[in-house]
């Protein structure tokens, strides 16, 4: 009879490749939060923010898109693919191999998906990063397609928005990964040359070498709620550094105490946030106009005292 | 330009080794290069924010016939300099002082010379409090944009993004026994394998040395070391060093600044590896 309740130790089927994608599309889903049920189409309908606890969940490139007004995205650069720069080969596994498991496994080219869409009929040029896809690191594709985006909305004369969840450079590219940290900093140059602004989004979780380079220096930063934000993983600076970290460590709100974003806001209220940040960009008054023969102008001009002229 | 002849590789060194030469304690470090090829130095101290980085030196001083900006990492000679100094991994306020410097440069027309060698930016509690990231973020795009020459020479470790928010430039230089890489290789084999004593695979797989980034197209030049290594000969290894800044420096200068700022635009901005297909139509990974 013990046989019977004994646990037979039969694994499931060990097909590792598949195993994400095979995630039954069923009903309900478990928040990783409160562990309440919750009713899978409730949670898409609520921008998979858990209605019980407040959590936010994970979102694909894909599913970042229903921010947009419906319709109004296109997609850009989707034809770039990755390459093997270096020939990255380890006794454990070849790049290669793992940007074709990648690949296969969530359906994307690479982490990153660009393109144009609006806002409250407001248009902009748009990148996010798809952490499922290699941790949404940062290498080649990725760089190329941040930058095109940048130099997109400065040649359109549009917004650039970008949505960042990145474990940081990828390794597997070596130092032309870190290059791209440059790359993006310097086409960005470009929009800020058009007086466009980039507003930067931050999810969970973005770390190393993409909060070290441009979404850190955007023109307004946006992070959601509890999202892990930090430049050393937790990891490293508990095991290496020896350091206790206290509670709430690299949070959104840990980053706003410290000044180092703007806003902390809850996905829900991201489209109005951003509506009225676009709004606002658009009303810009015209540059200033550098005249060749200004010094004469302002002889010309009556000084402004104390509100008379 | 005066052109060296094309630098000899001596005997196969593995990567591993050149980890090792690149990390020699001996190693010439920024302040010996600043006094062995420059005069008149002033040390300028402080980010006006909150404090001063010793990790970070960097200051006026008179190079051949011109002034310049001297920025460098500084690591330490000894333990008790190496404890001052944070072992070369800069602060918050290390990159901020910098980007004071630079400004300073750009405000008086002074070309800047960066040089590079840190382990990797502190990633201790109180540098992500006071924003490591954004301190490097911002290092990184003032460079993009900074109207003065920059010409950097990586002269020991270019450790990640702590060395890139000093390395972004007109000119890389990279001396022979040198690495420059996306992660330390201890980072890289723990990040992918969980495992920091694996760090000789992931140094040659990471393709870390002064001749893979030549070959990658990503640094200007490889200045040439005696054989042994830097530290075997650092009068020689520092007077080849400065000849060959001058050269790219006085490169450098002679641009036009638009023209200038246009090549250091397309110098990063083509940097990047991918497969560009025609049609996206009738691929699919499933």
């Amino acid at each position: 009879m013990k046989e019977f309740f004994r646990r037979t130790k039969k694994s499931f089927p060990a097909d590792q490749s598949s195993e994400q994608a095979q995630i039954p599309d069923d009903l309900w889903v478990k928040c990783s939060s409160c562990r309440e049920l919750i009713y899978r189409k409730e949670l898409n309908d609520n921008l998979k923010v858990c209605p019980k606890c407040g959590h936010h969940m994970r979102m694909s490139a894909r599913e970042w898109i229903g921010l947009l007004d419906v319709g109004s995205f296109s997609e850009t650069d989707a034809h770039l693919l990755p390459t093997d720069p270096l020939g990255f080969v380890t006794p454990d596994e070849a790049y290669a191999d793992k940007l074709k498991k990648s690949q296969h496994r969530t359906g994307l080219a690479d982490a990153v998906l660009a393109g144009i869409g609006s806002i409250d009929g407001l248009w902009m040029a748009l990148a996010v990063g798809d952490f499922a896809f290699m941790g949404s690191s940062m290498g080649s594709v990725y760089g190329e397609k941040m930058s095109r985006a940048a130099e997109r909305g400065a040649e359109l004369g549009i917004p650039l928005l970008t949505i960042n969840t990145s474990g940081g450079a990828r390794q597997q590219e070596g130092v032309i990964a870190l290059m791209q940290m440059a790359k993006v900093t310097m086409a960005l140059s470009r929009l800020a040359e058009a007086r466009q602004p980039h507003i930067a989004i931050l999810v969970d979780p973005c770390y190393g070498g993409v909060t070290a380079s441009y979404p850190s220096v955007a023109d307004v930063i946006i992070a959601e709620p509890g999202a892990n934000i930090g430049f050393a993983g937790k990891r490293l600076i508990e095991q290496i550094m020896r350091q206790k970290l206290p509670a709430g460590f690299q949070t959104s709100e840990f980053m706003l105490n410290h000044g180092m974003i703007d806003m902390v806001t809850p996905r829900g209220e991201l489209r109005d946030v951003l509506a009225r940040l676009l709004q606002h960009y658009r009303r810009q008054s015209p540059p200033m106009e550098e005249d060749d023969d200004g010094l004469e102008a302002t002889d010309a001009t009556p000084i402004y005292v104390h509100g008379r002229v | 330009m005066e052109q060296l002849d094309t630098p000899h590789v001596p005997v196969e060194l593995t990567p591993w080794d050149r980890v090792q030469l690149a990390r020699h304690p001996q190693r010439p470090h920024s302040l010996d290069y600043i006094f062995a090829l420059c005069e008149d130095f002033v040390e300028l101290h402080g980010d006006r924010r909150f404090g001063d980085d010793a990790a970070i030196v960097g200051g006026m001083a008179s190079f051949g016939n011109r002034t310049v900006m001297v920025i460098g990492h500084q690591k330490g000679n000894d333990t008790r300099e190496n404890m001052k100094r944070n072992f070369g991994m800069p602060h918050p306020e290390g990159y901020r002082k910098a980007q004071r410097l630079m400004r300073h440069a750009e405000k008086f027309g002074i070309p800047v010379l960066c040089f590079v060698d840190t382990p990797a930016a502190d990633p201790n509690k109180e540098s992500e409090e006071r924003g490591q990231g954004n301190a490097i973020a911002e290092s990184i795009q003032l460079m993009t944009v900074l109207k003065t020459p920059i010409v950097v020479t990586v002269i020991g470790e270019g450790g990640s993004g702590g060395a890139l928010a000093l390395s972004v430039g007109d000119r890389i230089l990279m001396q022979e026994n040198s690495i420059y890489s996306v992660a330390s290789p201890e980072a890289t084999a723990s990040i992918l394998w969980r495992d920091a004593a694996r760090a000789p695979d992931a140094a040659r797989a990471l393709k870390l040395t002064a001749q893979d980034l030549y070959t990658l197209e990503i640094i200007d030049e490889i200045i040439p070391e005696v054989p042994g290594g830097a530290h075997t000969d650092r009068l020689a290894t520092m007077d080849t060093v400065g000849k060959r800044i001058a050269a790219h420096l006085e490169d450098v200068c002679a641009l036009d600044l638009e023209v200038l700022m246009r090549q250091r635009y397309d110098k990063y901005r083509r940097i990047g590896q991918y497969e560009e297909q025609q049609s996206f139509a009738g691929r699919s990974f499933l």
